[in-house]
């Protein structure tokens, strides 16, 4: 076993640009979720609109990246909006599906063959991103240090990604020790006795899911930009499952939880992979058992597996305090 | 609330206005002419197959959910694991490669067992344990994370058939045709919804199983044994669920997602029906499966299923409580 590339691979994989687009979707849904208690399972369509709203603006319609994270901004809001307005007047299951439907519709459309002359299609968009990388101030050259190594282009998209999460979590935090904040966080605990003291909570409900979601939004227009390419089939749903498995491991209802539990699932997802994939190499797991084209799958249960184990031992995850995250559904 | 209820046919008939106009775009095969009322048929036929199905896996789901309340994310993955049992035991190069019927009664048990065993194993602890309905919600997301990845695993990525009913020449009846398979998969299933409605009516299990979806707390008091009524509820969905799965991989093809595929039409149609109500159910998914094939007729085949869900955040917009649901308060 090569365990310096394993640990070095699980580094240069919590730091990189995906797990800080990750960070930042689920930024957004610990609003929702750890904050404000509603169960959004279609942060992924928030990502999917951010992310085409800057693909198509540039690529399709020739405008500015500018205007395109802008357009992908507005996007979202929209989607909020019409997701919001029916459904936060219902019990939270039905926020759940509706939004998990919500998600599937919008990539069933954006990959259909009618909508393939604005988003390409099944084959999505590619090279919208010249402009940011144009911008990019870090000369050409590797940096690093021990074997985590980046090209100036990762290095150019992970600093900007992150940097965008570091300013939102600082936001975040004074936005959720705002009196703001603590209305989200009773509503949470109990609704009913925050309508009673006269606040309406479908409004801040409705506040929560539009600002979540344009955090959302920005985790995929980053995503988008930091590969340079948008694909339908990306934004699968199982995209919000990871997100809950990462958002529940840092601890949700936490400003720094999504952070750390995006670094940690990418690392813990790329020791497994490599791990996995170097002892069927070695043969120490039989072929029949597992074969090196299983692995991404084997993985991929190991989360599911991990989800349901978190849920049942830790629920409030790393950070979190237990007492806190007695959620229930209303 | 009162613009909703005013917006919603307003956009139904504005898409209905467009779905032609769209059907005649260049490179599109255009519609109208004497074929077009026996396409609108042949897919009303289609429609009511695959709702069908639909309905046969979506009355575990309800069922669940009614006397549990609990939104079962991984019973889709009951779904995919009949279908693969049927297909291990029928056509799997390994495998005893048995007839489809017996092999489908093997399935249906497996499920039913595998059903039980999710039950036993993980939920009924958990809620002696007091976790909140969201966090099981979350679990049942994890479960069926892992189940359709371990299928995955075993299956692999190809979608496969079933040995027998593969090819068929399909009668024509009037102005519709359908294969024998087809027609039977639609008998065997009405029949199969025809027995459980009898069941949850005619029975002392289903009047209990009716009992504690309506009322938990007042079910237990009046000494029906809450525990035993949602483990037969498991089985039975368990059991549904392996069915319908050998009947939409015969129908189509056995993939290892088909389960994941299938759940959220199983979802919009007990929605549509009203959630919790094994009879809205039934209705429900046929309406989805309906309005699955129909979309066909006017829209590409790629959006059948979009179109589905759209009917389930439309129902949300004016009638949460579904067709046969109860006005109770659900806000």
């Amino acid at each position: 076993m090569d365990w310096t590339t394993v640990f070095s691979d699980a580094i240069r994989a919590g730091l990189g640009p995906v797990a800080a687009c990750y960070a930042l979707a689920a930024i957004g849904l610990n609003l929702h979720f750890g904050y404000t208690g509603l169960l959004n399972f279609g942060q992924v369509a928030f990502m999917l609109v951010g992310a085409y709203g800057v693909a198509a603006s540039v690529s399709t319609f020739g405008l500015s990246l500018v205007a395109g994270v802008l357009i992908g901004l507005a996007c979202s809001v929209v989607l909020a909006l019409l997701l919001g307005l029916p459904a936060l007047r219902l019990r939270a299951e039905y926020l759940a599906i509706s939004t998990i439907a919500a998600g599937e519709i919008l990539r069933l459309f954006y990959r259909s063959s009618w909508a393939e002359p604005v988003t390409g299609g099944v084959f999505g968009l590619q090279r919208f991103a010249t402009a940011f990388y144009q911008a990019n101030p870090i000369p050409r050259d590797t940096y690093g240090f021990w074997l985590v190594q980046f090209n100036s282009r990762d290095l150019w998209a992970l600093a900007v990604a992150w940097a965008v999460v570091l300013v939102l979590c600082v936001v975040l935090a004074v936005l959720v020790r705002s009196p703001w904040g603590r209305v989200l966080r009773s509503i949470r605990e109990d609704e009913d006795a925050v309508r009673s003291l006269g606040k309406s909570v479908y409004s801040y409900k409705l506040q929560s899911l539009v600002l979540g979601g344009a955090i959302g939004a920005m985790g995929g227009m980053m995503l988008a930009i930091s590969t340079q390419s948008v694909n339908p089939d990306s934004y699968d749903p199982v995209v919000t499952f990871f997100l809950y498995t990462l958002l529940v491991l840092g601890g949700a209802g936490r400003v720094l939880g999504p952070v750390i539990g995006s670094i940690l699932f990418w690392a813990v997802l790329t020791i497994v992979d490599s791990t996995l994939r170097q002892a069927i190499t070695a043969g120490h797991i039989p072929e029949t058992l597992l074969t090196a084209p299983e692995v991404g799958a084997a993985r991929f249960a190991l989360v599911g597996l991990g989800l349901m184990l978190l849920m049942i031992f830790r629920p409030q995850g790393l950070l979190g305090s237990r007492r806190e995250m007695l959620l229930d559904a209303r | 609330m009162r613009v909703h209820r005013l917006l919603v046919p307003a956009l139904v008939v504005l898409l209905l206005a467009l779905g032609p106009a769209e059907a005649m775009a260049p490179g599109t095969e255009a519609v109208p002419g004497p074929s077009g009322l026996s396409k609108a048929l042949q897919a009303l036929l289609n429609g009511v197959q695959f709702g069908s199905v639909i309905a046969i896996t979506a009355v575990g789901l309800s069922l669940v959910f009614g006397t549990t309340r609990l939104i079962n994310f991984a019973h889709g993955e009951l779904v995919t694991v009949g279908a693969v049992t049927a297909f291990f035991f029928n056509a799997s190069a390994g495998g005893p490669r048995w007839p489809l019927i017996l092999s489908t009664v093997l399935a249906v048990i497996a499920g039913a067992l595998l059903g039980g065993l999710i039950e036993l194993g993980l939920f009924r602890p958990l809620r002696a344990r007091g976790t909140s309905l969201i966090s099981l919600f979350i679990i049942t997301i994890g479960l069926s994370l892992l189940l359709r990845h371990l299928v995955l695993i075993l299956f692999g990525t190809s979608p496969r058939s079933y040995r027998e009913y593969d090819l068929q020449r399909a009668w024509n009846l009037g102005p519709v045709s359908i294969t024998p398979r087809d027609l039977t998969i639609i008998g065997l299933s009405v029949l199969v919804l025809l027995g459980v409605a009898l069941m949850l009516q005619k029975t002392r299990i289903g009047t209990a199983i009716r009992a504690v979806a309506s009322n938990r707390d007042l079910a237990e008091s009046s000494g029906i044994d809450v525990r035993r009524v949602v483990l037969v509820v498991w089985l039975l969905g368990g059991a549904l669920a392996a069915l319908g799965g050998v009947f939409f991989g015969l129908a189509e093809v056995i993939t290892w997602d088909m389960g994941f595929r299938l759940l959220l039409l199983m979802f919009a149609g007990i929605i549509l029906g009203g959630l919790g109500s094994a009879y809205g159910a039934m209705v429900g998914s046929f309406v989805i499966g309906i309005v699955a094939q129909v979309s066909t007729l006017w829209f590409p085949i790629d959006l059948q299923n979009a179109w589905a869900l759209l009917v389930l955040i439309v129902v949300l917009l004016i009638r949460p409580q579904g067709i046969l649901g109860r006005r109770e308060r659900v806000g």
